[in-house]
């Protein structure tokens, strides 16, 4: 395993440099538990003070240090990306194997209605939510809301893989000794599609925390909750960008910005490791 | 010619099949909810002085009637979709006594704009350059372009529409960054008036289309690149036949049907992507008109934004699959 990851950093430039962002992110998550001032209290410093020694990426209109919002939202961010990102998995994963397993008229309802809700725009869907939810917006709310809209592309990808699993020997063996179809699917099928699972999982993450973003920063949230959409929400606010206070923005885009390109590279390097026409390419077989 | 007209009716299919889930969702989202709109209404209407109880029983009466709330859930569902089927959705609170309808037919012709032109753009430039991308492959200038595509395609529409609006807002003001037209201009078929119309546009076109651009290349590069493997490319190079007709007509062609269906698939999140731009940027289209209804506490907007979002994007989804057979001939002779 440490051997795959050594080489996959050497010869896969796409995953070092996605690993090294995701790291730097991860850092400064990490760090969020050693923050020196809790993390929702206001003026516990001078506001409006630039960049320095003493704070590394300012301070806000606010009285909080932007470095140490900063690392307690992406923390926030970013264990809602993943939570959305493991509760959609699990309908993603069920859709797909049984569509690709058990196929024909099954399939088509499945696929029919998969392919529905990949185009309906959920952007509208999700503002009206909010707009029925009100005060009752809650981050595990969004987060299960979102993780039952957000699935359908992952089980397309992982019903074709369960497609071609079905016509492998193994299959038919395994139906010959008396498995179930929730054994083979299960004990059989899973650990194939595993990989491709995992680099999915990687671009929902990105996904949500996009969407996510993008709610909070029109207030569509529960805006208390400090995340990196509510702290841009609350910097427009403060009209920071007028005010010319603009590592209060600047600060949490950066962030977010290296979490996603750094994510999107894992999830493409993996994704080339996983297909081995590709990875010979590279090795320039 | 049989199978053609199979074709449309299995796509026809799906094209209710989408209307039908997203209305019932919406209908699910606002019926299913904890939170009563009339209420909700009545408690911002009442919130300053004292009110008369009848008053309150009226308004109460007159707004369950407005929102189709009235009688046991199987009337409202079917009040919900006789609304939609003659797109009455009452008038807008917000903007009494305007309809909703009207706010929507005022917003909507932005948005289509706006979505078309960056969706065009995009899809061509995103293929062509990543067809060739796909093809040269040794081509240090596309090479470069493809890690810039990479870079871009993971950021949401909302960062980059900031990013972009820091840029030419803030640190080199050279292009309108909000609204749709400039203010005191007659609107009519006039050079002034038109060009307005463009100069405001460019920025959000720009930032929706900087990401799709991205989407599409990193597609095409690869499902080129699988092709140029393909025996009857390698026939083709050995034959003699010229290699730009080769890229042409052979390779980009062939690709084009798969990024045609990917164009169908991802329209959803594309028109996502061009409500959250309209925001940025305070471009009056539906984004807007949205965002506006939900601050000013107007159900019936919301839900008919709602709506009708879901109706164009499925039909323009519908339009794209008229389009696929001249692609891909094969779906009219099987």
């Amino acid at each position: 395993m440490l051997k795959v990851l050594r080489d996959l950093f050497r010869h896969n430039r796409e995953f070092a440099a996605g690993s090294i962002l995701v790291l730097i992110v991860l850092g400064i998550v990490v760090a969020s538990f050693f923050s020196p001032y809790p993390p929702l209290d206001s003026y516990v410093v001078p506001p409006d003070i630039p960049p320095s020694w003493d704070h590394l990426l300012g301070t806000n209109s606010r009285g909080q240090d932007v470095f140490w919002q900063v690392a307690v939202a992406m923390r926030n961010s970013l264990l809602f990306g993943i939570s959305v990102a493991l509760i959609s998995r699990v309908i993603a994963l069920v859709i797909g194997l049984v569509s690709g397993y058990v196929g024909g008229m099954v399939d088509r309802v499945l696929m029919s209605i998969n392919d529905t809700f990949v185009v309906i725009p959920l952007f509208p869907i999700l503002t009206l939510f909010y707009f029925m939810m009100h005060d009752h917006m809650s981050w595990v709310v969004l987060a299960v809301a979102m993780a039952s809209l957000g699935w359908p592309y992952d089980a397309r990808l992982i019903r074709s893989i369960a497609l071609s699993l079905r016509n492998r020997e193994f299959t038919t063996q395994s139906i010959f000794s008396g498995m179930s179809t929730r054994q083979i699917l299960m004990e059989e099928h899973l650990p194939y599609v595993l990989p491709i699972v995992f680099s999915t999982t990687l671009n929902n993450i990105n996904w949500s925390i996009g969407l996510e973003v993008t709610l909070s920063v029109i207030g569509l949230t529960n805006i208390e909750t400090p995340t990196i959409g509510t702290m841009i929400y609350w910097a427009n606010q403060h009209t920071a960008m007028v005010a010319g206070i603009w590592w209060w923005v600047l600060a949490p885009v950066a962030t977010v910005i290296m979490m996603f390109i750094g994510l999107f590279l894992l999830s493409v390097s993996m994704n080339e490791f996983i297909d081995p026409r590709t990875r010979l390419a590279r090795m320039g077989a | 010619m049989r199978s053609y007209l199979w074709y449309l009716a299995r796509r026809f299919g799906q094209f209710v099949l989408v209307v039908f889930v997203g209305i019932n969702i919406v209908f699910f989202v606002t019926h299913a909810t904890p939170i009563d709109p009339v209420e909700q209404a009545i408690s911002s209407a009442t919130q300053f002085g004292q009110s008369d109880p009848r008053a309150v029983e009226i308004m109460r009466k007159a707004l369950r009637e407005l929102y189709g709330l009235d009688g046991s859930i199987w009337q409202q569902y079917l009040t919900f979709w006789r609304r939609l089927a003659t797109g009455d959705f009452g008038p807008s609170l917000s903007a009494f006594p305007t309809s909703v309808s009207t706010l929507i037919g005022q917003a909507l012709p932005w948005t289509a704009g706006l979505l078309s032109t960056s969706t065009l753009v995009a899809w061509c430039v995103g293929n062509f350059m990543g067809g060739l991308a796909g093809y040269y492959r040794k081509n240090r200038l596309l090479k470069g372009l493809g890690i810039v595509a990479t870079g871009l395609q993971p950021i949401p529409s909302y960062i980059m529409s900031l990013v972009v609006l820091i840029l030419f807002g803030y640190l080199w003001p050279i292009l309108p960054i909000s609204g749709g037209v400039e203010m005191n201009i007659h609107p009519g078929f006039t050079f002034s008036f038109l060009g307005s119309v463009a100069a405001h546009s460019l920025l959000p076109v720009l930032s929706l289309a900087l990401i799709t651009i991205g989407a599409w290349f990193v597609g095409m590069r690869s499902l080129v690149s699988n092709i140029v493997a393909e025996d009857y490319v390698v026939y083709a190079e050995l034959a003699g036949v010229d290699r730009h007709k080769i890229l042409t007509s052979y390779v980009m062609r062939n690709a084009l049907a798969p990024q045609l269906t990917g164009l169908a698939l991802s329209l959803g999140g594309i028109f996502n992507g061009a409500i959250i731009t309209e925001v940025v940027f305070g471009y009056p289209g539906l984004g807007t008109l949205l965002v506006r209804g939900v601050n000013s506490g107007d159900y019936s907007l919301v839900l008919g934004i709602a709506s009708i979002s879901i109706i164009a994007v499925a039909t323009a989804v519908f339009a794209i699959d008229l389009l696929y057979p001249l692609l891909d001939p094969r779906v009219k002779v099987r």
